[in-house]
């Protein structure tokens, strides 16, 4: 196990490596640049400020920079759009809003899908199963760019009970609304993973053993169906919550919470390098981090796994 | 004499005070005085020196004050200079300040007015706003922008504490116009030297703007408070200001119906529900800016358009009527020139297509294309690229029902912003969609655009239009030449002319104090006031 996870972790560096080297040469190939603007700069200001972000020196050499900045100093550079703040700043400043709302709603979603999945998989074929699935295919075609502003209309104009936006560590009320928002969908799809697995895992031969035994019917679930279900549901786990705490768009646009989701898109668009690369690597990174601790999380549910 | 006499009618006009707006009779003031606005996006850099957005502009003009203020209706105001004197060849600027104090109690000097000036034209500051400083044409700034010549060679010099001279490289007279722009803010030279690109945080930023910044939480709100030091604080009467971003606009509306802004556009299509249902507060004022499709007259553009005919068929056949009135119904005007019609000192021509019937304009329309050998038969083919955006969309679309009787083909070309520029900039492109937003109010800010050596992505070049708006910066009473710069724009057609802007709004009617005769929309928030219900 030890040696798997050290082979993986060697792997990793030249995977993230690679996609520096890619992300930076693909930004670079995209038509303008962090300076092109409405008002056509002067040349001289355009070499000024090219100057100044080390954007006229040849492409290997801008990456050399970058990889020596971050491997010596950890230090993804300045902001191209943004120059007050360097990219350290700006990261430390949106990603722990961004993982604070990501853990709360991948927590939630979690526990109420996988409840409402197991509630529908245990009375399968009542109205129980049907109520719950009717939630969850509900929650599912309710995309959250149409659920956030209804929820500021609901939730703000209506009942004036919440913010309709912004953000605050000390106060939960900014909290709420972005959590919903992003977690219903993620809850849906874990309510119907869970309930189909664990309606396969109800109909093998080791639950009949385990009822046939006398067992009560809530130790059956809990300790000989529930482990056995939720492997694919970790195998979806996985990657939805890297997209999760690192930030959805839309989260960050209807909510205004200041979070990375939109900072990254924004990088994008506004072609500021450094950023852009920054949260590529943030992003990668926790991707291939948390593909790991998935992988490992298998091996530990399924005996069957090994490495 | 008459060089004189203007001077000396200045120095009158300066001689009054100029103190923050105060209330009027009768009205009695909210005990909370916070005023709360919205902003699309985050205020990307809180330095005078870089900032290059309206958002940025509106919170610098709390945070600091330069030279000269703007009132209600956009006129020149003394901010930190008291009065000022032109010397008789109109190149030298003799500013004498005011007692004004940093927001750390130090007092504001001339020289940093001038570390201020020199800063924004240093290489090393990368100033995307140095071009401003040549605008003004203060001496030397072009020589330094371009690394020729020390910083300290700029046209502007503290004589004493309270004495800045400004030496132009021509005589400009929209000079004064332009030192309400952030861009001539002064910045306190030891803050800056002291924290580098972190002097503007919270922490650090020293201003000495009626506000001080209390915090900034980039891309959720920005919080300023009444700054004591200031030297008008006594007639200051708004005590909070907060700027909050909702980065969509149908969002902020809630939010605003909700009562927690104050102030929010109205999205596209919506005023004239809201100005129905709340006609006190929706709010509809023209706005200094100007929408166009470009046509690309360089070598890389096609050639149909390059026959004049063409393009004036495309001008003739654009129902700017129906665009305004049916597809952004916000108060807008159908554009027949490229100034602003509210520009100071701008009277358009009269006599061209604006005063023909549509019909009429569509038969000769139709009489020119056939002329130029098009016609539905033989059609124009172009394409018109625009920028992201749904009303962009939607006039594209509309343009291209217009034209497609009249056998003139377009196809539409949706790119990304960054896109957009690239290609307008390097003439990449048949006919794009343009604004231009006036720097100052007066029409050489946007007839300059068309200049041969202007902005002009389309690189049109008219030698007797140059020579006009030569002519115009050094004329007593320029209007005349104006109105005969747009008469050749007319004729030429470089540009179709589609709509001059307005600005639509939703304003708390216990705001008072917003300018709404300002064509720039130029506003402080130490002329706000909130009062009672």
């Amino acid at each position: 196990m030890i040696a798997f996870i050290l082979r993986r972790l060697a792997v990793a560096v030249p995977t993230l490596l690679l996609l520096i080297v890619f992300s930076f040469i693909l930004m670079h190939m995209a038509p303008g640049g962090p300076f092109t603007a409405e008002r056509a700069l002067p040349p001289q200001v355009i070499a000024n400020l090219e100057a100044q972000y080390g954007l006229n020196d040849p492409l290997w050499l801008q990456i050399w920079h970058y990889l020596y900045n971050i491997v010596v100093h950890f230090d993804f550079g300045p902001s191209f759009v943004y120059p007050d703040r360097s990219v350290n700043q700006l990261i430390a400043a949106g990603f722990p809003v961004t993982l604070t709302y990501g853990i709360l709603s991948f927590v939630s979603a979690i526990v109420l899908g996988v409840s409402l999945g197991v509630v529908a998989a245990i009375w399968h074929n009542s109205w129980v199963d049907y109520i719950a699935v009717g939630i969850s295919i509900g929650a599912q075609v309710l995309p959250n760019f149409v659920m956030a502003p209804l929820l500021v209309l609901v939730l703000t104009l209506w009942y004036r009970l919440l913010p309709g936006g912004g953000w605050s560590f000390s106060d939960p009320s900014f909290w709420i609304m972005p959590v919903i928002a992003l977690a219903t969908s993620y809850m849906a799809s874990i309510a119907r993973i869970t309930r189909s697995s664990m309606l396969e895992v109800l109909g093998s031969n080791h639950i009949r053993t385990a009822r046939a035994k006398g067992m009560p019917e809530y130790r059956v679930i809990i300790r000989h169906a529930l482990k056995p279900a939720m492997l694919p549901v970790i195998s979806y786990l996985g990657p939805v919550f890297v997209s999760m705490i690192t930030g959805s768009v839309v989260i960050d646009m209807y909510f205004s919470t200041g979070g990375i989701g939109k900072a990254f898109v924004d990088s994008a668009l506004n072609r500021d390098y450094a950023v852009m690369m920054g949260v590529t690597i943030l992003v990668g990174a926790l991707t291939i981090l948390f593909n790991l601790i998935v992988d490992v999380l298998y091996a530990w549910i399924d005996p069957k796994i090994r490495y | 004499m008459t060089k004189l006499f203007t001077t000396t009618a200045l120095l009158a006009a300066l001689a009054l005070p100029a103190y923050a707006v105060q209330p009027a009779d009768g009205e009695t003031l909210a005990d909370s005085q916070t005023y709360t606005y919205w902003l699309l996006d985050a205020i990307k850099t809180l330095d005078p020196a870089k900032n290059t957005d309206v958002e940025g502009s509106d919170a610098l003009r709390s945070l600091f004050e330069g030279l000269m203020n703007e009132d209600a209706k956009g006129e020149m105001v003394p901010g930190v200079a008291e009065s000022y004197e032109v010397s008789d060849d109109q190149l030298v600027y003799t500013f004498k300040l005011r007692d004004a104090k940093w927001s750390n109690g130090e007092p504001v000097t001339a020289g940093d007015f001038a570390y201020a000036w020199q800063r924004v034209v240093k290489p090393e500051t990368a100033s995307e706003y140095a071009w401003y400083m040549e605008l003004m044409n203060v001496k030397n700034a072009t020589e330094i922008v371009a690394g020729d010549m020390p910083a300290e060679e700029l046209g502007v010099k503290a004589i004493d504490d309270k004495t800045l001279e400004v030496t132009l490289t021509k005589p400009t007279p929209y000079f004064v116009s332009t030192l309400s722009h952030a861009s001539t803010f002064p910045v306190p030279r030891a803050v800056v030297e002291e924290f580098g690109d972190n002097w503007t945080q919270p922490d650090h930023l020293v201003g000495n703007g009626a506000f001080t910044l209390a915090s900034h939480n980039l891309g959720v709100e920005l919080v300023m408070n009444k700054n004591p030091e200031y030297w008008d604080a006594d007639n200051v009467l708004m005590e909070t200001v907060r700027a909050v971003t909702v980065n969509d606009n149908n969002v902020a509306l809630t939010r605003y119906q909700a009562g927690e802004l104050d102030r929010v556009q109205i999205p596209a299509g919506q005023y004239p529900r809201l100005s129905e249902q709340s006609p006190e507060e929706a709010v509809s004022v023209p706005y200094g800016c100007s929408y166009a499709y470009v046509m690309n007259l360089s070598d890389k553009g096609p050639e149909a358009l390059k026959d004049v005919r063409v393009r004036q068929a495309m001008a003739l056949g654009l129902n700017r009527e129906v665009i305004v009135d049916q597809v952004l119904q916000g108060g807008q005007k159908p554009a027949y020139s490229w100034t602003h019609w509210a520009i100071n000192g701008f009277t358009p021509p009269e006599g061209g297509m604006a005063d023909m019937s549509m019909e009429d304009r569509i038969a000769k329309a139709k009489e020119l294309l056939a002329e130029a050998g098009y016609g539905p038969e033989n059609p124009v083919k172009v394409s018109l690229q625009y920028n992201t955006d749904d009303s962009h969309r939607l006039l594209a679309i509309a343009a291209q029902q217009f034209w497609r009787p009249l056998g003139i083909e377009v196809e539409l070309n949706n790119v990304e912003w960054k896109v957009h520029t690239d290609r307008l900039q390097s003439q990449d492109f048949d006919v794009a969609r343009y604004a231009w937003c006036a720097d100052y109010n007066e029409p050489s800010t946007f007839l300059d655009w068309f200049r041969t050596d202007g902005y002009n992505s389309g690189k049109w070049s008219n030698a007797e239009y140059d020579e006009l708006l030569a002519e115009a910066a050094t004329a007593e009473d320029p209007a005349p030449l104006y109105q005969q710069a747009e008469e050749i724009l007319a004729e030429e057609m470089p540009a179709i002319f589609v709509y001059h802007y307005a600005k639509v709004e939703m304003i708390n009617p216990d705001i008072k104090g917003l300018p709404r005769e300002n064509l720039l929309n130029t506003w402080y928030a130490k002329d706000l006031y909130r009062v009672a219900d």
